[in-house]
């Protein structure tokens, strides 16, 4: 038998308020510790099938299960229980610039806290050296003091993924995590997402626009075009022409 | 090749800015307008100037001696407005977050939200002044409800506008965490806000310390009181040197609130 699987989609459909189709009747199952990576044109729906998993954005139709758990119908606690689990990085970085990066890597623990201690920042030691041995696993750890604003694009990015650590996170879901850097960055960031791939068994999908780097990192890699999946092969199977083919215009 | 055979064509409307032309004719025609339908003889101005000459000359030798009397009630002024202006706030900040669309999704709830705002925001203050000092009686109380409910209405709009201009990307990273919405608003909304939210208390403050001088005028408390009853007995050389002494009050605060809010950007 088949190992539990940690996602899985049947038969999802997004359709957007405006009448866009984001997705159309996708299957997919991801198993625990994969390193998945999703290509696809720009808005070919990688998005949205990322954003449907942490319930971003809530399906038209069809049932994303996490972990077991059912989701499309999640509310309040529950829902913010289930974006407890999965980690997101975003293109943009997401932090809170005006404050520090201990308070932005903190904030990832912030689902843990009642109300009223989180909004006076009463944050526990244990939580605290988390914060600092987060920021340590990504190479940061001598800005933990500074203000989000005075770090660099990759270390604001990196800052980011001591963010989710701080989560204890079953999933990544990574949204074109590199687009806005340079190369050198770019593998920095890539080397931290494979690391807490393999050393955590954290599951990790990630959005590419770079067939290369979708080469060397991925396990597995599937493809959309048009809210669809085209494609979707282990790695050992996947051609560089593959994926060209993916990126052709219909 | 040349050039101009290759750029995007340009709209008849856009090449002789149609749209700033007949807001600028529109506005000007209102003006005229208006100032017939009222009545408002713009050659008086100038031809009853001499009087305003006339006033200035008996206003010539301020009664520095009245100074000692009403610095209290210059003080009362001040703190009416402080008093008032804060409260406001208070009052407004929750408002402001339920009126901001990236904070509350459901358009019904922000739309009923704004309306109110809107019809606070209708309500004129010297209109407010006088019910206030028929309720409250002619004192200081009805100056501070008064400035209160101004400050209320103007607050209240900045806010929520500051509020919906922020990067929203920190709010969806929060949500993504799994925090609740005052967990967001904490994390991801106020670090945001804070400097402009200040700059704009500061702000109305000022307005008010200037407002809360005429408010006196109805009743309501502060030098305007003193005011009115300096113009009623035709003692116009103390009616200058409050005039003076509340001129001086008000630079002194829009002075030191300029230099803080110079601070916080
Ligand atoms: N909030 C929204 N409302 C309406 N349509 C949307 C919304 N978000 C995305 N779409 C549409 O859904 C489709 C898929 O978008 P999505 O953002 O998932 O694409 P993508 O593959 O991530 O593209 P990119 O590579 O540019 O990020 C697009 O046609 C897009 O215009
Ligand atoms: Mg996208």
């Amino acid at each position: 038998m088949e190992a539990k699987s940690i996602i899985e989609f049947k038969d999802v459909n997004k359709i957007y308020d405006n009448g866009t189709v984001g997705l159309k009747d996708i299957n997919l199952t991801v198993q625990p510790g994969e390193f998945l990576v999703v290509v696809g044109l720009s808005g070919a729906g990688k998005s949205t099938l990322m954003r449907t998993i942490n319930q971003m954005h809530r399906p038209s139709s069809g049932s994303v299960l996490v972990d077991g758990v059912e989701v499309t119908d999640l509310k309040g606690r529950a829902l913010r229980e289930l974006r407890r689990k999965v980690g997101m990085i975003f293109q943009n970085f997401n932090l809170v610039k005006r404050t520090t990066v201990e308070h932005n890597v903190l904030s990832g623990k912030i689902s843990y806290y009642p109300t009223w201690k989180s909004l006076l920042n009463l944050y526990t030691k244990a939580d605290k050296l988390q914060a600092a041995e987060a920021l340590d696993r990504v190479n940061l750890l001598e800005k933990l003091y500074m203000r989000a604003d005075q770090l660099s694009g990759g270390q604001q990015q990196r800052v980011a993924i001591a963010r989710t650590l701080m989560q204890d996170p079953k999933i990544i879901l990574a949204d074109e995590p590199i687009a806005s850097l340079d190369p050198l960055t770019t593998r920095a960031v890539m080397n931290d997402l494979k690391k807490l791939n393999q050393e955590d068994g954290i599951t990790v999908v990630v959005n590419l626009h770079s067939v290369p780097l979708a080469l060397e990192y991925a396990d597995r890699i599937v493809g959309m075009r048009a809210g669809q999946l085209v494609y979707d092969e282990p790695i050992n199977r996947v051609t560089e022409s593959d994926l060209n083919a993916i990126y052709q215009s219909v | 090749m040349d050039i101009t055979t290759k750029m995007p064509h340009q709209s008849w409307g856009q090449k002789y800015h149609i749209k700033t032309l007949s807001l600028v004719l529109l506005t000007v025609g209102l003006v005229l307008l208006s100032a017939q339908v009222s009545g408002v003889d713009l050659a008086m101005f100038f031809t009853n100037i001499d009087q305003f000459t006339n006033l200035l000359v008996r206003m010539s030798h301020p009664d520095w001696a009245y100074v000692t009397i009403i610095w209290q009630p210059i003080l009362e002024t001040l703190q009416m407005a402080i008093i008032g202006t804060t409260i406001g706030t208070l009052f407004a900040v929750p408002f402001a977050f339920l009126a901001a669309s990236n904070i509350v999704k459901n358009s019904w709830l922000h739309g009923l939200v704004r309306f109110f705002l809107d019809l606070v925001r209708t309500l004129p203050d010297l209109l407010l002044a006088a019910i206030f000092v028929a309720v409250f009686g002619i004192g200081s109380t009805a100056g501070v409800v008064t400035l209160a409910i101004f400050s209320f209405g103007m607050i209240s709009k900045l806010f929520y506008e500051v509020i919906e201009t922020i990067d929203d990307g920190p709010i969806e990273a929060m949500e993504s965490v799994g925090a609740n919405k005052l967990q967001v608003v904490h994390m991801a909304v106020l670090p945001q806000v804070l400097n402009p939210f200040i700059s704009y208390f500061l702000y109305t403050l000022e307005i008010n310390v200037r407002a809360s001088t005429v408010l006196g005028y109805l009743g309501a408390g502060g030098i305007g009181v003193y005011l009115q009853r300096s113009l009623n007995e035709f003692d116009y050389s103390q009616t200058a040197a409050i005039i003076i002494m509340t001129l001086v009050v008000v630079l002194v605060i829009n002075v030191l609130s300029d230099y803080l809010r110079e601070r916080l950007v």
